[in-house]
Parts: C-alpha cells; structure tokens; sequence
C-alpha cells in the first residue's frame, strides 16, 4: 500500500515544477487560487501520479480536493477498496 | 461568499486582457458577404476564424430548402420530440444520415454540445469508465462529468500511453468507453485512430469517435478519420455537428448496435429541449447532399489547407503538428496574442484568439481555419498580413 505522505512527497516534486517559485508549497497550500493552477494542469498532476505509482485515478477524486494534503488523502481513500485499481 | 465574487478573479484578468471596445472575446460582425468575406466596424475582412469547412452557409440550394421549410412549417418547433412529437423532415434527416454513414442508428440533436451530452452523458453512467484524450473538447469533459463516470485521461494522441491506462484496468477495459476526436479542434491534428482502433480489438472496450470537424473534411466520402483510415467497423459511436461542415446548428449521433435508439427515452438533453427548427433542418438535408455529390469541396479545402499551413510554417511561424484545415500559430503571452490579433483585423484578416486552459500546453495562439470557399489569392492575403506582422515584430525585438 502507498501511503499518503509518500503521494505528497511526489505532488510537492511535481508542484515545484509548475508552480510559481515566489509561492511556498505545502500540504494545505489552495492548488488553484494559491498556486494559480488552472483546471488542465490539475488533470495532469493526477496523470503523473497515475503514472508514478502505476494507478488508476479517476478524474472524479478531484471534485472535493482543493489542496495537495486532499488529494493524497483521496488518493489513499481510492486504493483501499480495490489495491489500485478503479472501483 | 456572494453569488458573483467567485468571478471576481475573471473580472480582474478580463480587465487586464482587454483594454480595447474591439477584442478576440466578443467580436461584432457587422456584416458577411460571403462564406469568405465580412466586416467588422470599418474593416473589410477575409473570415478565416469560422467552422465552414465546405463554405456551405449561403449555398442557394441550402438556403432555398431552409426558406421552403420556414414557409412551410413556421419558425420553430416549440417543443421536445419526445412530448411535441418529431416533424417527418427530422426522421428524414436520421434516415438519410443512417445512410451516409452505413449505421443502423441515428439520433439528431438541437446542438453538437447537446449530442455529447446527450449521449457520452447518458451512455456512461457512475459505474461506468470513460477512458478519454486529455485534449478532448470541453462538451466531452462536461458530459462525463454530467453521467457522473469515472474519467481517466491518457496523453494527447498517444495510443501507448492509452494501451497502458487500459491494461491498468485489467478485466474493467473490456467495458470502457474510449473517446476521441476526428481532428482536434485547437491544433487541427487527427487522432491515431488506427492504433487505438488495434488497441480496442486486443484489449476490448467501445469506440465512440468526435467527428464534428472532420465530418465533410476527410475519407473519400467524407464521412471522417474514421473511415480515412478504413476502420468505421471499429467506431462504436460517432458523433458530429451541424455547425461546421454542413453550415447549420444540431448534432447526431450514429451507432450500429441494436440498442442505440433506447437513448431517445433516456438522454436527457434530448428530450428536455425543443427539437432543430425546420429551416435548420432543411438546409443540413440540403448540405448533405451537397456534400455527397460535391467531393470536389474536399479536394479544395485541403488544397487551401496546404497552401495556408505551407505558407505560414514558411514564415517561420510555429504552427500544428500536421497540415489541416484548422492551422494554429502558437505566440505565447495572452497579450502577445491580443496585440497580434488586432494587427491582423487591421490587415483585413479574422482569425481566433484562443488562451488558455483551452489551449494545449499553456500558450496562447490563433487558430485559422480555412474553407473550401477560400480563393488562393484570399489565403495568400491571410499568408500576407502574418509575414507584415513577422516583420513588425522582428523590429520591435531589435528596437526593444
């Protein structure tokens, strides 16, 4: 099982790429009005990790997640019934 | 929060964006001459930021069947299929559609938005997967998010990165619905359609297939990518619009499967909105056929295409990935790509500004698009007003 910091240790690998180097980022910091992602570059850090850890993440886990911290809990919440796979 | 602060951040980069009454975001045309020809304010412009493929929107034989039709059965519909009842030209329109397209099915919508919606939306519910290409139109996203589906996106035009999301889904592939496009509408590329054809034959799964801008465009027939590159049995579903190379407004949707015609009673865009008026009916009847016996407006347009795509790669412009009658010019900063769209309405073209997130990678670019009604000399003009805008620009980099 991966665990969720594990996910948030690759996000913040991820963000530091894409987002502006003048925001600090961490696990509660808004993806969107913070980082100023827009919707495209969110769907793609769920591809990464997808990628990442050889997973099936669907779009749908993003509907409540505003921070990386959400994300990664969402994430973790999708394995659990199904080791990885979509419910 | 108030009901409109959420648009508060809109409001301040509408702001910061356009600073002019002329802009990209709401153009007024004043007047059209031809499929080719308008004006805007004071301006006399070649339009080539339209979806009229074929330039069928004042074909005299479009035109006299939709004045016939509006003569005939009035303005409008008023109402749904399902609780007004269908007019006979609207049955003729899926019949003769069935016929092109050889599919046992077809349902005509009221908009090709409301035929994604209508069927991606109801096809693919919440224990359903969608396996989709991330550039996919926002109808599509809309529409699977409106079914409630569990969407997984794989890699722009990239059938391996397709074949692995699938093998990830072990044993729930067999039952996925891949979608795609016939040619994407912002960079004017066609989807590896072969390839995910083959994927879908290995590893199972339904094939539904956005032609909305290839329809009229590509296949000897011009029935679209799908049968370009011979593999319309492996097309579960197409999809497609009116609004582009027929020259109206409406949707359909295609299938050979028994069952496709259950979606009237289920699709809700189909049924809670009044049906295509008749005029608009008409004239599509009157396109389609146009279409069919009229293969010389494909070779045209793609004689256009090549012409605008050659011509604006030669200038060094970075333009789509292939040669297509969409033909984008990617430019960088949304400002960059306002002050360059203002300087082709100066120079008598019309163009689209496009920012992001629609456009692929984060930058801004203008998307031409040509038709077959296009003259070699009008697309030499559009060719013209970039190469004086190279030129502008380059002495602005020096002077700077």
């Amino acid at each position: 099982m991966i665990s969720q910091e594990k996910i948030l240790e690759r996000l913040f690998v991820y963000l530091g790429r894409i987002a502006p180097a003048s925001t600090p980022i961490h696990p509660d910091v808004d993806l969107i009005q913070e980082l100023g992602l827009d919707s495209i570059k969110v769907m793609d850090l769920l591809m990464e990790l997808e990628d990442e850890f050889d997973l099936s993440i669907p779009l749908n886990v993003l509907t409540d997640v505003r921070t990386p911290a959400q994300l990664a809990e969402a994430v973790v919440t999708l394995m659990e019934p199904a080791n990885g796979t979509v419910r | 929060m108030a009901l409109f602060d959420k648009f508060a951040k809109l409001a301040q980069d509408r702001a910061a964006l356009i600073q002019t009454e002329l802009h990209p975001f709401g153009t007024r045309i004043d007047e059209i001459y031809s499929p080719t020809e308008g004006r805007i304010g004071s301006q006399r412009v070649v339009l080539a930021g339209t979806n009229n493929y074929l330039g069928l929107t004042l074909d005299p034989d479009s035109i006299k069947a939709a004045q016939q039709a509006l003569a005939e059965e009035g303005t409008g519909t008023t109402g749904s299929r399902m609780a007004n009842g269908s007019y006979g030209s609207h049955m003729a329109l899926e019949s003769e559609l069935a016929d092109f397209f050889g599919r046992r099915s077809v349902i005509v919508f009221s908009t090709g938005y409301q035929a994604n919606l209508g069927v991606i939306g109801t096809l693919a519910g919440p224990d359903d997967i969608v396996l989709l290409d991330a550039d996919s139109h926002a109808s599509i996203y809309d529409a699977c998010r409106m079914g409630g589906a569990q969407v997984i996106r794989f890699r722009h035009n990239d059938a391996a990165d397709l074949e692995r999301r699938m093998r990830r889904l072990g044993e729930q592939a067999k039952d996925a619905l891949i979608i795609v496009e016939g040619i994407y509408s912002m960079l004017g590329d066609q989807a590896p359609l072969r390839e995910i054809a083959d994927i879908k034959r290995r590893l199972g799964g339904y094939l539904l297939v956005d032609e909305a801008h290839s329809v009229g465009v590509l296949g000897q027939h011009g029935r679209g990518l799908a049968e370009e590159l011979g593999v319309e049995d492996d097309v579960d579903v197409v999809l497609g619009t009116f609004s582009k190379s027929l020259g109206a407004i409406g949707g359909f949707a295609a299938s050979q499967h028994p069952e496709f015609d259950l979606l009237r009673y289920a699709s809700r865009p189909y049924i809670f909105t009044a049906s295509p008026s008749p005029s608009s009916v008409a004239s599509v009847r009157a396109a389609l056929r146009a279409l069919r016996a009229r293969p010389e407006l494909r070779t045209r347009l793609w004689e256009n295409a090549h012409q605008l795509y050659s011509g604006l790669a030669g200038l060094g412009y970075q333009v789509g990935p292939q040669a297509s009658p969409v033909v984008p010019v990617v430019l960088g900063s949304p400002q960059q790509g306002m002050a360059f769209w203002l300087g082709l309405i100066e120079r008598g073209v019309y163009v689209n500004l496009v920012l992001p997130p629609a456009t692929p990678n984060g930058q801004a670019l203008v998307r031409c698009s040509v038709s077959a009604a296009h003259t070699s000399a009008q697309i030499d003009h559009i060719i013209g007003a970039f190469a004086e805008l190279a030129i502008t620009s380059r002495e602005a980099a020096v002077n700077s």
